[in-house]
């Protein structure tokens, strides 16, 4: 099966690149200025190099950088994701028990961006060169150039505190003891800030792209072909058009995938969102070295388990890749 | 004579105008002409003419910013012009169907074969999914694709150029159309693949009585199955008759001088290279194209060039002659060292230059150069002709004001103006382009020249000028040129010896006359026969008319 074989082969560079960016952040985060022992032990008040030592030796920072790095590896190998100086657990506990909060919104930012964006570019396109289309347009544009964080604050300003229409964060209502589905349904409450603040960016972005792709489409022969047999306009767009703008769509929106994670870390440390973006922060602020390289590996995973995804299913969405090879 | 009956269609004072700005007023200006059931009427022109666009106009199916202005286009006598959209799109696909010029882009590439003829029984509400399933599968039984059964199932670019062009014309004959419009449907096709669509859509109209609008540049096509011609040219209907008339006894000048251009083995006095010293001599090359090929699989491996020997002369001109993926290219660049070769020698001045460096083969770079298909694409849009004439021979040391001298000079020698020294490309026409081209490649005074497909791209009147000018060229400078085309008829006029080359090997190699009233290979023959209009001599029609004038 050509299929097949395509997916062992990039399993198996997908195993190397994940190797590679490992040691890579391992390297890194050892280059950057700052040691978590004096950190820890200065916030513990005592900044002495006797007790520095102690935990240095406590933490293995004592030894040889390459030897560090070789523990953490054979570690890595068998789930083991190291020790989280800062909040004394497993980092792959600390790391699982925040991976649902994440998935959940940028899934949600995902599925949400795609939509209303794929939507409003469908729509721009149909009705090129009207007033919707500028509309659209602006819009777009607005959202496109306005930063992330900006819009955060604004969303929690209006609608949380002047209209009080929605939480303006955390992830659901702390002490409230629900259960089933009115815990959901105060979790989607507490979603909606979160989601469209994520989403937006990408909304404009995919508004932008499709009504592009959509026209540049509707100016290729096969479109004629269509015409020409008789084929009404909306089923043309739906079965010719869409169909074939989609692909770099597609392309664009299997990178916003990867990226979704990286990208969760201001919102989620604005909306105080349980999450591995706010996991993220904290660690980097108390140089907490283990968390940070878990939350790296975890992201990396990610990127390239969502592009080998991707890869595979742009072989179902166009049937000339499997030719190529 | 016939009882006269109303046409099926009437193309009644169209006048379409063009945005303001552009070098005329109207795409097409009070044109008229009538198309009868069961009759091919053909409109020919070269490029700009308007003929595409009068056969958009009966389809509806104009760009938004060309509508028009006047007249009426009457189809079975309801004038289509007046009807709505929606009304318009019941006609289309049921009572008119079209088939385009390039059968790749002109099929979804995401859909299957089936589900893109099928779609159009689909939107006209005809027959359900079962019987729309049997009907693909005669269509494409009928048009005579093989292995209907498999074939329906594939995506359009599983399938050759052929191919492609018979599931459009499938796809245009599901519900029996009255009218079939075609518009350059054989124009990007290899020869043979022309010959059979063309005897696909004759066999097709005969037998359903339908009236075809066919519209073409090529005057050998014309001469194969036209009952009837209009001729277009610049937006104007210059004449039209039957095709005896058109063809044998034109009366237009325009007509007669784009009858006079047409390519035909006239045979030529072959000139005496023989006696000179050989240029370039080609032994056992070979080419091997490998594609594809991973962990579990083997490679795929295409001789492009297999073994292919021959010698060419100062003077002489070798036409290499092939369809698509013959491989004739491929020869060209390997000659020019544009690609690596795998095996065999490329003697040029008794030099094998196959196993030199790109350093050590760069000073003979000079001597050997290549003119390109693409008049468009070949000139660098942001410099000036000027650079563009004088980079080569200053990179290769010569002083920019000498360069620039010569320049001037080669602008009048492809005759051009001297003002196109410091215009751009996009300033020139196609043609002119071309002469741009052939004045680079003179630029650095090489001996020999390789024409790849070098007039394919050009009308009629404008390739019959560049063949003189490639001829007068050739016997000033005692030029040696490769002249690779598809076009046997461009070949015969040109060429002192043609090889054809067919799947990687040349099949047979000998002067124009061998080739075209003696052809020994099986392949050789087929390709004669499929050659447009062979039955007509437009030289005969030109000269007879200049006679009876006199």
């Amino acid at each position: 099966m050509k299929t097949l074989e395509f997916a062992v082969q990039r399993l198996s560079k997908a195993a190397l690149v994940v190797v590679g960016v490992v040691v890579l952040n391992f390297l890194l985060i050892h280059l950057a200025p700052g040691d978590p022992a004096s950190v820890l032990a200065g916030e513990a008040g005592a900044g002495d190099a006797k007790f520095i030592a102690q935990l240095r030796a406590q933490f293995g920072l004592d030894q040889p950088l390459y030897v560090q790095l070789w523990t953490y590896l054979k570690g890595v190998l068998t789930g083991d994701l190291g020790y989280s100086y800062r909040n004394q657990v497993p980092v792959a506990t600390l790391i699982l028990e925040r991976l649902p909060a994440t998935i959940l919104l940028t899934g949600c930012a995902f599925i949400f961006s795609l939509v209303l964006g794929i939507a409003l570019g469908v729509l721009a396109a149909y009705r090129r060169g009207s007033i919707i289309d500028s509309a659209v347009m602006t819009g777009a544009l607005i959202f496109y150039a306005t930063p992330l964080f900006w819009i955060a604050l604004m969303a929690v300003l209006v609608f949380s505190i002047n209209l009080d229409w929605l939480p303006p964060f955390d992830m659901e209502t702390i002490g409230a003891g629900l259960t089933g589905w009115a815990r959901a349904l105060d979790i989607a409450h507490h979603l909606i800030l979160p989601t469209v603040t994520l989403g937006l960016f990408f909304t404009a972005i995919y508004t932008r792209l499709t009504r592009a792709s959509i026209l540049e489409v509707m100016d290729l022969d096969f479109v004629k072909t269509a015409r020409a047999k008789g084929v009404p306009k909306a089923r043309i767009i739906r079965r010719h058009v869409l169909r074939n703008a989609i692909l770099p769509i597609f392309t664009f929106a299997s990178m916003q995938a990867g990226q979704l994670v990286g990208g969760a870390v201001l919102t989620e440390t604005v909306f105080a969102w349980p999450g591995i973006g706010r996991l993220m922060f904290d660690a980097l602020m108390q140089r907490d070295y283990p968390v940070l390289l878990g939350v790296f590996l975890v992201t990396a995973i990610v990127v390239v388990i969502v592009n080998l995804v991707a890869d595979l299913l742009y072989r179902v969405v166009d049937p000339r890749i499997e030719a190529a090879g | 004579m016939e009882m006269p009956r109303a046409p099926l269609l009437s193309v009644q004072n169209l006048t379409i105008p063009l945005p303001v700005g552009l070098d005329r007023r109207y795409a097409v200006e009070t044109i008229s002409y009538d198309l009868h059931a069961g009759e091919i009427l053909c409109v020919v022109g070269e490029s700009g003419s308007g003929k595409s666009m009068t056969a958009n106009a009966v389809m509806g199916l104009l760009p938004s910013y060309l509508k028009p202005s006047s007249g009426r286009i009457l189809f079975r006598g309801r004038d289509l012009l007046t009807m709505s959209e929606p009304e318009l799109e019941r006609e289309r696909g049921r009572s008119v169907a079209m088939v385009f010029q390039e059968p790749l882009s002109a099929l979804n590439p995401l859909m299957t074969v089936r589900d893109q003829i099928a779609e159009v029984m689909e939107v006209h509400g005809e027959g359900d999914a079962m019987t729309r399933d049997q009907r693909v599968l005669d269509l494409l039984n009928y048009v005579g694709l093989p292995d209907p059964q498999i074939l329906r199932d594939a995506y359009p670019f599983r399938l050759s150029g052929g191919q492609r062009q018979r599931v459009m014309i499938a796809m245009a004959l599901a519900l029996e159309p009255a009218m079939l419009i075609a518009d350059e449907p054989t124009t990007a096709l290899d020869v043979t693949t022309q010959a059979q669509i063309l005897e696909l859509i004759r066999r097709i109209q005969r037998a359903k009585g339908m009236g075809v609008m066919f519209v073409t540049h090529d005057f050998g096509v014309v001469a194969d199955i036209a009952d009837r011609v209009v001729v277009m040219e610049r937006g104007l209907v210059v004449e039209q008759g039957t095709a005896d008339e058109v063809l044998n006894r034109p009366k237009h000048p325009y007509t007669r001088r784009l009858i006079a251009a047409v390519p035909h083995r006239e045979a030529h006095a072959v000139r005496a290279a023989t006696g000179k010293e050989p240029l370039l001599e080609v032994k056992d090359l070979r080419k091997i194209y490998r594609s594809g090929g991973g962990f579990f699989s083997k490679p795929r491996v295409v001789n492009a060039v297999n073994n292919i020997s021959f010698t060419l002369r100062r003077g002489e001109t070798l036409g290499i002659v092939g369809e698509s993926g013959s491989g004739k290219s491929t020869l060209g660049r390997c000659i020019l060292k544009l690609t690596d070769v795998d095996g065999g020698q490329v003697l040029f001045r008794g030099r094998d230059v196959v196993p030199l460096s790109a350093g050590a083969f760069r000073p003979m770079r000079k001597h050997m150069q290549m003119i390109f298909q693409d008049p468009f694409a070949s000139l660098n849009p942001r410099q000036t002709i000027g650079r563009i004439l004088t980079d080569g021979p200053v990179a290769n040391g010569v002083p920019y004001n000498q360069a620039e001298a010569r320049a001037r000079e080669l602008l009048d020698l492809v005759g051009l103006d001297a003002s196109a020294f410091d215009r751009y490309p996009h300033e020139f026409s196609g043609g002119q382009r071309q002469r741009v081209g052939i004045a680079r490649a003179l630029a650095l005074e090489p001996e020999l020249l390789v024409a790849d497909e070098s007039v394919s791209a050009l009308d009629v009147s404008v390739q019959a000028q560049v063949l003189e000018l490639l001829q007068d060229l050739q016997r000033r400078l005692d030029l040696a040129i490769i002249f690779i085309t598809h076009d046997l008829r461009v070949a015969a006029q040109i060429c002192d010896r043609i090889a054809v080359m067919y799947r990687g090997e040349i099949v047979e190699n000998g002067p124009p006359e061998q080739i075209f009233d003696a052809p020994r290979h099986a392949y050789t023959q087929r390709l004669i026969a499929a050659i447009p209009g062979r039955e007509w001599n437009p030289r005969a029609a030109v000269i007879d008319l200049k006679e009876k004038q006199r």
